[in-house]
């Protein structure tokens, strides 16, 4: 198992080739030590042998036996020195530091003579490479070096009063000086010795280094890519690699990431349309399950009711229970509507164009009720994407509502556009935001100037609350009164896991306070500072963006305005100022089409003097 | 069983089925009941009756096959649809396969009485003119048909598609001869939506019955003809043009039309 492991598989194969280099480079490393120490050897034996030559000239000249042999036995006595020995040209050794020698004839196929003899006619000359020779005395003992050391006949050896040798000789004999190597052999052993374990620990060390960061940059990550797909497999979307590095794992762990998030994204969305098919199914099937029933007793209690003409009292029941059924299949029939929902169909429009369309449609009602309607358009609006349709029910409902608050009175609605450009701080909603864990924190209820806030729990000193933070990015309205004061040392939590959403290490740097931290799918990280009225944010991906051309379209009226706290409400569902005439989903409808063209709606009015309703959409969704 | 009886109930839920007989019967319409598409279309064979009331979701045979059968067979009866799934593509759907009318459940007695009296009318108006003189010159037609561009639901509703891409609806001449002297017209407010198979207006006539006028097309309201809700004679004397009902701003015209399908005067 553990042979097929990557990690094992690299630290193998590296310390393969490094055990081969390093082998290599020994064996080399090696051989060349072992030549050099002998070569210093050679040149050291050849010049004692030298000296021992030069030393004994002079008494061989007198022929000084006596004191020859004195010297060279004294010599011959040196550990550094096994022999030393004379021969003459004949083969007989003469002088010898080993006195059991002298005088004995040393075969010519001797190793000592061998380098001379080997040919036919005996060397004269002997180059100074030749001259030394490595032996052993016996198989099994230590290697030795000889010298050899030719003497050659000199003017004064023929002139010698001895006259022992004739001119015509031309080598008299050889000095013979052979040297023990067991010490050198020793040291290139020791050298040999000393490379391996250099080598085999080199390996040792090169492979747990190697190891280590295989481990470390290799396994654990692959382990934790491993870990994860195995979560996600078993249908856990929310599961995140943490600590992502910067290397190619490190991409891969964030793309894997990213493809998690946008599986969940995929898989929210997917759940919230199947969701919405599900409630049609459910509707269907309850409308006709109740339906039926419905039927038998709306048609009964009708028949009944027709015939009771003349028992008032009962009359009068029997009309509670029609009623109620008619109610009841009024209820039905709004599950059934709201099961049905028109999707948006954008294109390229022109939003004057739109706009112009929309007003036509009202400007004949609006001349019989005294209604002007000035138009004031910019000409160099650029074409937005858009669902034309949608956007002309946005200004017809908005023209419509200018017209009732004109009242019978009359008065004008002034439509404009204009081009204008933006920094996002302010202009930029808050629409999901998710804990670490991947919950929700976008709450639906609590809304702040009619956009759902961003919800987190709030644990101070035992005590608890909800903080609502306003998702418009860069306006602080933030709803956070939870009745105690909140400490520094708060913690804000995801109200779902309880996950903490304060940023590690991280400081408000206006004013040190810690900072909580949430995610928006795609679009990074929004930061805040916890500290009540510190209005430190911070959304990097959103602050990069720099500013961006939005298209303004006004709605103005003369009409009755209204107040602060109207103004509050009026995005919200089911918020009417009109009692019975409206359903109160105008408005909340118009906001709904707005922020599908990712723009932004708001109002300014003031009681007796109009209201303004300001449309942005931003020219490139 | 050779009379023609008025109405056939062909509904699987015998209590609806009951309580349409009780309604009718009250009302002195000779009322049958079959309780399966099958029984309903033997019983058809058998004799002959003027309307027959249909719920569409039944076992094996539906409300739609009923309805094919009917057609295929070439009887002459009349086919009014009933379901407790009322969806707005079920009404168009039973309208463009040949259904007179569409009634959604659960309904009031009157609610019924109202459909049936005027598909009961609009029977003997569909009978052929017979001059009133033998070899004499035949009557004046009934009643006016909608002009060519107009489209139309069922026998009804008419939708006419303006300039500006806003949409005029109103309700045909024939239509109004079936209900009667109109005494008045409830409309919708402006600014609210309405979809193509809901009603959208409630015309009382003279005796006291509340039609339905199922909306040709969807969208939002955005003029009510005023001077029709207050006198309901322009409609009468003019229900093509003075007679207009709402003015409409489509939400899915394209739609809408397709599922319309006929187009200005012609048969039902």
């Amino acid at each position: 198992m553990i042979m097929k492991k990557l990690g094992f598989k690299l630290t193998f194969v590296v310390c393969v080739t490094a055990l081969t280099t390093i082998s290599i480079f020994a064996y080399f490393n090696v051989r060349s030590d072992s030549r050099n120490l002998l070569a210093e050897v050679e040149r050291h034996a050849n010049q004692l042998s030298e000296a021992v030559k030069s030393a004994t000239e002079y008494d061989m000249l007198l022929n000084q036996r006596d004191r020859i042999h004195q010297s060279i036995k004294r010599m011959g006595n040196q550990s550094s020195i096994q022999r030393i020995r004379v021969m003459n040209k004949a083969g007989e050794v003469i002088y010898s530091s080993d006195p059991a020698e002298m005088g004995k004839m040393v075969d010519k196929n001797a190793e000592s003579c061998y380098k001379c003899h080997s040919a036919g006619q005996p060397l004269e000359r002997l180059e100074m490479k030749e001259r030394t020779r490595i032996f052993r005395s016996h198989p099994g003992a230590s290697r030795t070096l000889g010298i050899i050391n030719p003497i050659y006949n000199a003017p004064s050896c023929w002139l010698a009063a001895c006259h022992v040798h004739s001119r015509s000789q031309v080598v008299l004999g050889v000095l013979d000086v052979t040297m023990p190597l067991a010490e050198v052999d020793k040291d290139i052993r020791h050298g040999q010795l000393e490379i391996v374990i250099f080598a085999f620990s080199a390996v040792l060390v090169l492979s747990l280094i190697i190891g280590f960061f295989v481990k470390r940059w290799v396994d654990v990550p692959v382990r934790e890519l491993l870990g994860a797909t195995r979560h996600v497999a078993d249908g856990d979307l929310s599961y995140l690699i943490k600590g992502e590095g910067e290397d190619e794992l490190g991409m891969l762990a964030k793309a894997f990431n990213n493809m998690t998030r946008k599986l969940s994204e995929a898989r929210l969305q997917l759940f919230q349309s199947d969701k919405m098919a599900s409630l049609g199914r459910l509707a269907a099937g309850v409308a006709h399950e109740i339906n039926n029933p419905l039927t038998g007793v709306l048609t009964y209690s009708s028949y009944l009711l027709k015939r009771a003409g003349d028992r008032p009292e009962m009359q009068k029941d029997l009309e509670v229970i029609v009623r109620e059924t008619i109610r009841s299949r009024e209820i039905v029939k709004s599950l059934l509507d709201f099961a049905r929902q028109s999707v948006p169909n954008k294109s390229e429009a022109d939003i004057n164009h739109v706009i112009d369309l929309a007003a036509s449609v009202v400007e004949n009602q609006f001349s019989l009720n005294k209604v002007k309607l000035a138009k004031d358009f910019g000409t160099d609006i650029p074409r937005i994407t858009v669902d034309a349709n949608q956007m002309q029910q946005v200004f017809v409902n908005l023209f419509v509502n200018a017209a009732d608050a004109i009242g019978p009175k009359g008065g004008t609605i002034t439509v404009s556009s204009s081009l204008l450009k933006l920094s996002p701080v302010g202009m930029t909603q808050i629409k999901k935001a998710l804990c670490p864990k991947r919950h929700n924190l976008v709450d639906e209820e609590v809304r702040i100037d009619g956009k759902p806030s961003v919800r987190i729990r709030v644990r101070s000193d035992g005590n608890e609350g909800f903080l609502y933070l306003d998702p418009m990015y860069g306006i602080d309205r933030n709803r956070g009164d939870m009745g105690f004061d909140v400490k520094s040392g708060a913690k804000f939590v995801c109200p779902e896991c309880s996950t903490s959403l304060i940023a590690p290490k991280k400081a408000c740097p206006e004013c040190g306070s810690p900072v909580y931290t949430f995610e928006v799918p795609f679009k990074g990280m929004v930061e805040g500072c916890t500290r009540k009225g510190c209005k430190w944010r911070r959304w990097d991906e959103v602050d990069a963006s720099g500013v961006r051309d939005f298209v303004e379209l006004k709605v103005r009226d003369t009409g009755c305005g209204m107040s602060k706290d109207e103004m509050s409400k009026i995005f919200e569902p089911f918020y009417s100022t009109k009692g019975q005439k409206g359903t109160g989903l105008g408005l909340a409808v118009i906001w709904g089409i707005i922020d599908n063209h990712n723009g932004t709606i708001g109002v300014e009015s003031e009681v007796g003097a109009g209201t303004t309703f300001i449309v942005r959409i931003p020219v490139k969704p | 069983m050779t009379d023609k009886r008025d109405i056939l109930v062909v509904d699987d839920e015998p209590v609806i089925a009951q309580g349409v007989s009780k309604v009718c019967s009250a009302e002195g319409m000779s009322v049958d009941v079959a309780e399966s598409g099958a029984a309903g279309l033997k019983m058809l064979s058998e004799g002959r009756y003027t309307i027959v009331i249909c719920d569409i979701m039944m076992p094996q045979m539906d409300g739609f096959q009923f309805l094919a059968e009917v057609a295929r067979r070439k009887l002459r009866t009349l086919v009014v649809m009933a379901t407790g799934y009322s969806t707005v593509e079920n009404a168009v759907r039973s309208l463009s396969c040949g259904a007179v009318d569409f009634i959604p459940k659960p309904f009031t007695a009157d609610e019924l009485l109202s459909v049936l009296r005027r598909d009961l009318k609009f029977s003997r108006l569909q009978e052929p003119v017979v001059p009133s003189t033998p070899g004499g010159i035949p009557g004046f037609p009934s009643h006016i048909p909608p002009p060519p561009e107009y489209h139309r639901l069922g026998y009804a509703g008419w939708a006419l598609v303006e300039a500006a891409g806003t949409v005029l609806l109103g309700v045909s001449d024939l239509f109004l001869k079936t209900i009667g002297e109109i005494r008045k017209i409830d409309l919708l407010p402006p600014g609210g939506e309405t979809a193509q198979g809901n009603g959208c207006a409630a015309i009382t006539a003279a005796d006291g019955l509340v039609h339905s006028l199922m909306c040709p097309v969807s969208g939002r309201i955005i003029e009510a003809n005023l001077k029709a809700a207050s006198g309901p004679a322009i409609v009468e004397k003019d229900p093509y043009f003075a007679g207009w009902l709402y003015r409409v701003l489509p939400s899915d015209l394209e739609r809408d039309l397709r599922r319309l399908g006929a187009r200005g005067p012609g048969p039902v």
